[in-house]
């Protein structure tokens, strides 16, 4: 089981819920998923509000943990604000703070992140951060007030998967401690699988699934290739050497000549 | 009452924020209220008066990664 802020999970993999091609699509690929956690965002609307009802009641009947975020967020008053407004709808302490700081990479502003981690991280919140994989970062994180890191792996919506495994290893070497989730830049299953063998706790992916020919099928794909990197990292891989060692014993071998 | 809402002006008459979100149709649980970028508790929306060029932000659930 995973502990996040004093949940235990089941799941190692959390799910977003844009971009699918349909709620109903969406819903199935949550259930073939057995993710426990999902991610949701907050926006305006004009027609009463009855879209944000429909997409609230329709998460609510499947029955998981709600992870709010602040995505589009790119300053520190902006981000605190919709933390709180989320949890005003969402009833949780949790949020994940995304505060953006580049239009093309949608890398996070760490500077902004850690402020904005600061004052929600004193008003109660427990602050699941979108962050990088620098390690002086994550321990500003960890001081202001962060139980979970989630660093990128690639650019949000690249599908690029891993593009910096040494800074990973780094991050699980220096926070053995810290539930580690990779969010964003996740595309197939097997880049899924590689983090996991590092080390990490959990993965959060969106468009991978959502983006799939078969949202659904792909959303139990990732499910088993996160918990296959999660049981081998725990059963203690080889490490991979130069000279062939043979795998059937050499002792009684017959000689012919 | 010319109001900032959501980012479009507007001229309603409501002199309170759940007047306000009852004269936009607005209605549910899920909404969540801003006044001048400070969050307005749906509590304390009846007791919420409103002044002209308020800026008032109404978000509700939406997908998100």
């Amino acid at each position: 089981m995973l502990d996040l802020y004093g949940t235990q999970i089941g799941s190692r993999l959390l799910l977003g819920t844009a971009r699918y091609p349909s709620p109903a699509v969406l819903a199935e690929a949550v259930r073939r998923s057995r993710t426990e956690i999902v991610t949701v965002s907050l926006r305006r609307e004009m027609a009463g509000g009855r879209n944000g009802g429909a997409f609230f009641d329709m998460i609510r009947a499947l029955g998981v943990s709600v992870l709010p975020n602040t995505a589009g967020c790119h300053g520190v008053s902006e981000a605190v604000l919709t933390a709180k407004m989320a949890r005003e709808v969402f009833q949780t302490n949790w949020i994940k703070l995304e505060v953006i700081g580049n239009h093309d990479t949608l890398q996070p502003d760490v500077f902004a992140l850690v402020e904005a981690t600061r004052i929600l991280a004193s008003d109660g919140f427990e602050v699941f951060p979108y962050t990088t994989d620098d390690l002086v970062v994550a321990e500003r994180l960890l001081e202001a007030g962060c139980k979970v890191l989630m660093p990128w792996c690639a650019p949000i919506g690249t599908a690029a998967g891993p593009l910096n495994l040494s800074a990973l290893r780094s991050m699980r070497a220096h926070f053995p401690d810290v539930p580690l989730i990779v969010d964003a830049g996740i595309g197939r299953p097997s880049h899924a699988t590689t983090v996991m063998e590092l080390g990490f706790d959990a993965v959060l992916l969106n468009t991978a699934v959502a983006g799939a020919g078969d949202p659904a099928t792909m959303a139990e794909a990732f499910a088993k290739a996160i918990e296959a990197g999660h049981q081998a990292f725990g059963a203690g891989m080889l490490e991979p050497r130069d000279m062939a060692v043979p795998s059937t014993p050499v002792i009684g071998k017959a000689v012919f000549a | 009452m010319r109001l900032i809402i959501n980012g479009e002006p507007e001229t309603i008459a409501a002199t309170t924020l759940s007047q306000l979100l009852a004269a936009l149709a607005y209605e549910g649980e899920w909404l969540a209220t801003a006044v001048n970028g400070e969050l307005v508790h749906r509590e304390d929306r009846d007791d919420h008066l409103l002044n002209d060029n308020d800026r008032i932000e109404i978000l509700t659930p939406m997908q998100g990664g």
